[in-house]
């Protein structure tokens, strides 16, 4: 085991799958002589060549499509956004091409494609560059949506989405590229659709992914102070859900937070909620509990852009609420 | 810019008659598909090509078994230009599973994996990047395709055709920008939508050369496009083709095209493809009186088996619904 930054982890999985298969090839903005806008693409280039780790312009929508292109033809491009916020830009490809090419081909075109880059609020960089897409990209079919909270998940994710033979959102997180952990040694697949219990807990399952998870755990700190012992469970693949793993901790805790930084309504937590109501309506005690991002664009002051954005101490609220403890 | 001109026909007498009869297949195709409309077999949106049979067919005639071609939602003459199935595209138009895409794309989105045809495209402009994709992937294997990219006039205003030409001029893309400019963008003439209707000149911001040609001659189409097409797969630059055509009916079939004069219709049927190079073969002695109405009369029935065979052609199956969403299954079956 190696300790590691997560923008180090995503950038072995790149690189063991470029070596790997060399129809892998990323291209994005800054992905090759800048060494990417956050690093993690740091030292492809001068491993790979130009061939294989592509500047492009700032052209989203003719990169995207691109990649759409060469995918139907039997390439494996990853696509890097330098931010999820300018996947806007090249909706219309992720949507009408890459997701739906399988489906109105009757199954001739298949899109494996990967697109991939930070979601989610960065640092003070107010409303156009805070987005996140989670909910948007999962509600259309055809698309799968990851989102790892650690640099071991995220090695082992970003390899099994590369090699899949569907379009895949792959969400990073800003925030979160220097986050460290232990990366196992030697070559590992985490399998798109497996979520993860990330803490046992028997009082209240707080359901987390990316950032919120590092949240959820020191919320479940927190807790246990006071006598609560919260379960963490990050499913990893926002879509398709891990609804087994969900089942199993509801089943044992019959309390449930979901935690999402994107905004409240329709945020992914609402169908999270929804599959729990549906399949366990008769395991819980006490109502779910959603924390999300209030209704407003976000704001540049710091006060305020606190304000917006979930907390341990919003987490820690709801998990009382759920547990009957507040 | 590159200038047109003149040219001397090099199509054989056997090449022309050839090609005659693709263009009678495309035309007595798309007569079926209206009749089947009004019968209302099929529905939803239904784009025909009549009128424009001389470009697709004249520059697909130069299509090599690497090359890939991708359109617009007015790609049933495409897709039968490259050879595809007559009854395969029928039972598309009906729904049936038998389809070019099993049912599932219906008029806009025909396929062909055999000929390596990427699809109609119903959003406009949409289809730009999959095409310099493909020209992406040929440079990447070194295959020495090309991609040829077919839109309308009216997407000569969307966005993605300057992203693309920009990426195609910047990396050496074999992508051939073929505008079928058949004068209008649905109900609105290009006049009243294109600031600069010379199209080939937008070449000129992108550093590549421009050409127009006159889409209704299947002599300049065949010819040039002949020449155009060895060039770029030699040079890996793109091109940019201004074709000047016309359909002859509306936009789809629920247009009257009542923004048209009929002398403005009558003048461009004058030049009708098929009647011109029937015509000639008859004059030259390549082709007499009988031959001719025997290979309608051939076409004809070949159609009218693509309308049976689509007719009785299953609908898909309810599990189709939810098949080709993802390709990948995991150990449970589940996508």
């Amino acid at each position: 085991m190696a300790v590691m930054e997560m923008k180090e982890a995503i950038n072995q999985a790149l690189k063991e799958e470029m070596i790997r298969d060399e129809k892998v090839f990323i291209l994005g903005e800054e992905v090759a002589e800048y060494n990417g806008a956050y690093k993690v693409t740091k030292g492809l280039l001068d491993h790979f060549g130009p061939k294989r780790v592509i500047d492009t312009p700032i052209s989203e929508t003719g990169f995207t499509g691109l990649a759409v292109g060469a995918a139907m033809m039997g390439l494996r491009p990853v696509v890097e956004f330098m931010s999820f916020n300018f996947s806007f830009v090249a909706f219309d490809q992720i949507i009408s091409n890459a997701a739906k090419m399988y489906y109105m081909s009757g199954g001739l075109f298949n899109v494996p494609m990967v697109m991939r880059g930070p979601n989610g609020a960065g640092p003070r960089v107010s409303s156009q560059h805070s987005h996140n897409v989670e909910s948007l990209y999962s509600h259309f079919p055809g698309l799968r949506v990851m989102s790892p909270s650690n640099p071991a998940d995220a090695k082992g994710m970003l390899k099994s989405a590369i090699r899949c033979n569907d379009p895949v959102i792959f969400l990073e997180n800003e925030l979160a590229y220097s986050l460290k952990g232990e990366v196992p040694d030697g070559e590992y697949l985490i399998p798109i659709g497996k979520g993860d219990v990330k803490r046992e807990g028997t009082d209240v399952t707080i359901i987390a992914w990316s950032r919120m998870m590092s949240l959820a755990k020191a919320a479940a700190e927190e807790l246990a102070k006071e006598g609560i012992n919260a379960e963490l469970l990050d499913p990893r693949t926002l879509k398709p859900l891990d609804m087994p793993l969900i089942a199993a901790s509801v089943k044992k805790t019959n309390r449930v937070v979901v935690v999402e930084e994107g905004h409240y309504f329709c945020g992914l937590g609402s169908q999270v909620a929804e599959s729990i109501y549906r399949d366990l309506f008769d395991y819980l005690d006490a109502p779910i509990q959603r924390i999300a991002q209030s209704e407003n664009p976000m704001p540049y002051a710091a006060n305020l852009e606190a304000a917006t954005l979930p907390s341990v101490e919003k987490i820690v609220k709801a998990a009382k609420l759920a547990a009957y403890r507040a | 810019m590159a200038t047109t001109k003149n040219v001397i026909s090099s199509l054989t007498k056997e090449k022309r008659v050839e090609l005659l009869e693709k263009m009678l297949v495309i035309r007595n195709f798309e007569e079926a598909s209206i009749k089947s409309y009004q019968q209302k077999k099929i529905a939803g949106f239904l784009h025909t090509y009549i009128g424009q049979e001389a470009v697709g067919v004249g520059t697909l005639s130069h299509k090599l078994p690497q090359d890939t071609v991708v359109t617009t939602y007015r790609c049933h003459g495409l897709y039968l230009a490259l050879g595809g199935s007559a009854k395969e595209g029928m039972a598309e138009l009906y729904g049936r599973v038998t389809g070019c895409a099993r049912g599932k794309g219906g008029s806009m989105h025909f396929f062909s994996k055999e000929h390596n045809f990427l699809g109609g495209h119903g959003i406009v402009g949409g289809q730009f990047g999959v095409g310099i994709g493909a020209a992406f992937k040929s440079n990447y294997d070194e295959d020495n395709a090309v991609s040829f990219i077919f839109f309308g006039d009216g997407a000569t205003v969307q966005g993605t055709l300057h992203e693309t030409l920009n990426l195609a001029a910047l990396w050496d893309l074999p992508a051939i920008f073929i505008c079928e400019d058949n004068q209008y963008g649905m109900g609105t003439a290009c006049t009243r939508a294109i600031a600069n209707t010379d199209i080939a000149s937008k070449a000129e911001a992108y550093g590549i050369k421009g050409y127009t040609l006159n889409g209704m001659d299947l002599h300049e189409v065949h010819d040039r496009m002949g020449e155009i097409v060895k060039e770029v797969r030699a040079t890996r630059r793109p091109v940019l083709i201004h074709m000047k055509t016309y359909r002859y009916f509306g936009h789809s079939v629920s247009d009257a095209g009542q923004y048209r004069t009929k002398d403005e219709v009558d003048s461009w049927k004058a030049k009708d493809p098929i009647q011109v190079i029937s015509r000639e073969l008859i004059d030259s002695k390549g082709l007499s009186e009988e031959e001719f109405k025997n290979l309608q009369k051939k076409i004809k029935a070949q159609i009218q088996e693509a309308v049976d065979f689509a007719d009785e052609s299953p609908e898909p199956p309810a599990e189709e619904l939810t098949q080709h969403v993802y390709m990948d299954m995991d150990e449970a079956g589940n996508a």
